[in-house]
């Protein structure tokens, strides 16, 4: 049984279909990448699988961990190891970055039978996550992303990603808006949690995160599918050579 | 149906008779507004209307629970609108600073109160300052010499008494600053049971040249409270004031806040934080009268509105002819929590120079979806997500709260209407800019 299996997935917005029969299987100790132009459904397959409800999902099935994704609440897929870093991550002025983490890591391992972290436990913990991100520390007692940049948004997400550490970890076009140095500081984070325990999906329109995060299959998605799946190779030969080709290949097929 | 000055025949100046004399005059001819009176069009006040109120009565009452303690330089208390030398606290007052009976002020000849008095509190169209002007039993006089620094807050404490029988008191406050004082100053209105009472309050600020003054206005009143309030103030040259006006309690409230910028580059901050559920109607009227060059204006209310509550806001920018340089900015946002909620916002500009700067925007909606799916995502239950939300969005006023214990007594009690615990404050207080944008 794969961690994640999604068969012939359609879903959209009110009378227009965003996906049109999304098939990917995705298992533990992977990682995969989905490429593809803006407009192709890729943050919307992301956005889905995590529940966002201004999107119906009209046709298909997803199976995490065997059992119907769509069974579960948004919360009840992040307390069952599914993370989604935002590509727009909301701010929230008013409540600090550490009440927050604490209460989702708490809600986390409520869940999961465990017992809730104390002040202490859980300050080891981000501060050891924080170390990992370059943060400053002072950033916990910051309200949620207020007046940061994309960069420190971004950041931000992967630094909540690894104290989180999901299951099946969904990163939604991490890389835009970094500089390198920031894009290094990211994919480095997301690179420490790969294991065998983990899966990690990571949604790019460039190359260039591909580069920092080596995938183990690459899927490019057009027009809602997935149409061509390959190594890594195939994320360098996109970037060489654009989308076009696939296009007319997929076009062809039809 | 109105109580007669209840005072008593106790000598009074003339210039006070005369005051006084004016202001029944005035409430006599106008009597009590209805919505259709314009600046009353979204505040039925029938239910004041409607009840026979009584003089309040000297009386004494449970203060704990209220005063601020030791955060505060001194706490002078009211009931029913009287002077309460023995629930009040003097000790830690600096020279420089009188803090008295207003009535003792005003027999007595230790400061020029008939400079101030009245002056601000215009009577013209304002039955309710017009009643309390004529009607006030006593209330706090705040004097503060030349170069006073004050590092901890007065405390201005009026409370309501339980009685029988519906009363109505007016708190008078008349707080003048000379040059080069800081101070802040916190007034709060509360009171104890049940009984409906109608708390009228005058308050006037004079800020003299280069002063800054820091003012908080905690509403607090019993669920079956009327408060009615008008605060005027006057910015001389270089002067700043900050605002923070936050209503919680009175089944109807109305504060009415009017700020005179008279001396080129002053500069004042208005944040009002409202938060209204069941019947209750909140309504706040500003006004920011620019009338030298050089001044700014920045202006922050947020509402949260549950059940069938009723918020109303006004706010008017107006800029005289010559302020040239005016920078004011005005902002309304308001959270609705219930779909019978209303929010009446209404900006209103009058702009009588060329060249200024100024700008106004108003927003009123539900918890913001996406901020929500975002806090789901992390593992938090929807109903936690939403409460968190509406903290976070009334914290965005109280994180500006520069005095400690307001600010904890203020976030203690939105936490715990929102079912949350007491940790998620952020602890910067004072990091943030006075500025509302």
């Amino acid at each position: 049984m794969a961690l994640l299996e999604i068969r012939n997935l359609h879903a959209g917005v009110k009378d227009r279909e965003i996906l049109k029969g999304v098939d990917l299987t995705i298992d533990t100790g992977e990682v995969h990448a989905i490429m593809g132009k803006n407009g192709s459904g890729k943050s919307t397959l992301v956005q889905v699988l995590m529940g966002r409800d201004t999107y119906q999902v009209t046709a298909g099935e997803v199976l995490y961990k065997g059992r119907n994704l769509f069974d579960l609440s948004t919360e009840e897929r992040a307390r069952e190891g599914i993370f989604l870093a935002f590509q727009y991550p909301v701010e929230i002025p008013g409540v600090s970055t550490s009440y927050f983490l604490k209460a989702a890591v708490n809600a986390v391992r409520k869940h999961r039978g465990l017992p809730e972290l104390d002040a202490a436990a859980f300050l080891r913990l981000v501060k050891e996550k924080m170390k990992l991100l370059q943060m400053d520390p002072a950033f916990l007692n910051r309200a949620i992303n207020e007046g940061f940049s994309g960069g420190e948004k971004k950041r931000n997400e992967v630094f909540q990603m690894a104290v989180m550490e999901p299951t099946l970890a969904l990163m939604d076009e991490t890389d835009s808006g970094l500089d390198i140095d920031a894009l290094r500081i990211v994919a480095g984070g997301a690179n420490s949690m790969r294991g065998p325990d983990r899966a990690i999906l990571v949604v790019t329109h460039y190359q260039r995160l591909l580069e920092y995060i080596v995938p183990d299959r690459v899927h490019v998605m057009l027009d809602g599918r997935i149409v061509k799946s390959g190594g890594r190779e195939l994320a360098i030969e996109l970037e060489k050579r654009g989308y076009d080709w696939v296009e007319k290949e997929a076009a062809a097929l039809v | 149906m109105f109580a007669a000055d209840g005072r008593g025949d106790a000598p009074q100046p003339p210039f006070l008779r005369r005051l006084r004399k004016t202001s029944r005059a005035v409430f006599d001819a106008v009597g009590l507004p209805t919505t259709a009176h314009e600046e009353w069009r979204h505040t039925n006040i029938a239910p004041i209307a409607r009840t026979h109120f009584a003089a309040a009565e000297p009386a004494d009452a449970d203060v704990a629970g209220h005063l601020l303690g030791e955060c505060a330089a001194a706490e002078a208390v009211c009931v029913n609108g009287y002077w309460r030398p023995r629930l009040s606290r003097m000790s830690a007052l600096p020279p420089g600073v009188l803090l008295v009976s207003l009535r003792e002020a005003i027999d007595g000849s230790a400061t020029p109160v008939h400079e101030f008095l009245g002056r601000l509190a215009q009577l013209e169209d304002r039955p309710f300052v017009a009643w309390n002007t004529s009607d006030f039993a006593d209330g706090v006089l705040l004097y503060m010499r030349r170069g006073t620094r004050l590092d901890r807050p007065v405390h201005l404490l009026f409370l309501g008494a339980a009685g029988d029988v519906p009363v109505v008191y007016h708190p008078r406050v008349l707080i003048v600053a000379e040059e080069d004082v800081e101070a802040s100053i916190v007034e709060t209105y509360a009171g104890n049971g049940s009984a409906s009472h109608l708390c009228n309050a005058v308050s006037e600020i004079f800020i003299g040249a280069g002063s800054r003054v820091d003012h908080y206005r905690m509403q607090r009143e019993p669920a079956g409270a009327f408060h009615i309030s008008a605060t005027g103030v006057e910015l001389r040259e270089g002067a700043s004031f900050v605002s923070h006006s936050l209503s919680q309690g009175a089944r109807i409230s109305r504060n009415e806040l009017e700020v005179f910028l008279r001396g080129s580059g002053a500069s004042a901050t208005l944040n009002g934080l409202v938060m209204a559920g069941g019947e209750q109607l909140a309504d706040n009227h500003t006004l920011l009268s620019h009338e030298k060059p050089g001044c700014y204006s920045h202006e922050l209310y947020k509402h949260v509105l549950d059940g069938r509550a009723t918020g109303v806001f006004k706010g008017k920018i107006l800029v005289h002819q010559g302020a040239q340089k005016t920078d004011s900015r005005q902002t309304s946002k308001t959270l609705l929590l219930s779909d019978s909620a209303t929010m009446h916002s209404q900006p209103a500009l009058e702009i009588y120079a060329d060249d200024v700067k100024c700008t106004h925007g108003s927003t009123t909606g539900p918890v913001d979806e996406e901020a929500v799916f975002y806090l789901r995502s992390r593992g938090l239950g929807l109903e936690a997500a939403r409460h968190l939300l509406t903290y976070a969005f009334a914290a965005d006023i109280t994180r500006r709260i520069r005095v400690e214990a307001v600010r904890r007594r203020i976030e203690d009690d939105l936490a715990s209407q929102q079912g949350l615990p007491l940790d998620l404050r952020i602890t910067d207080a004072g990091q943030h800019d006075d500025a509302a944008l």
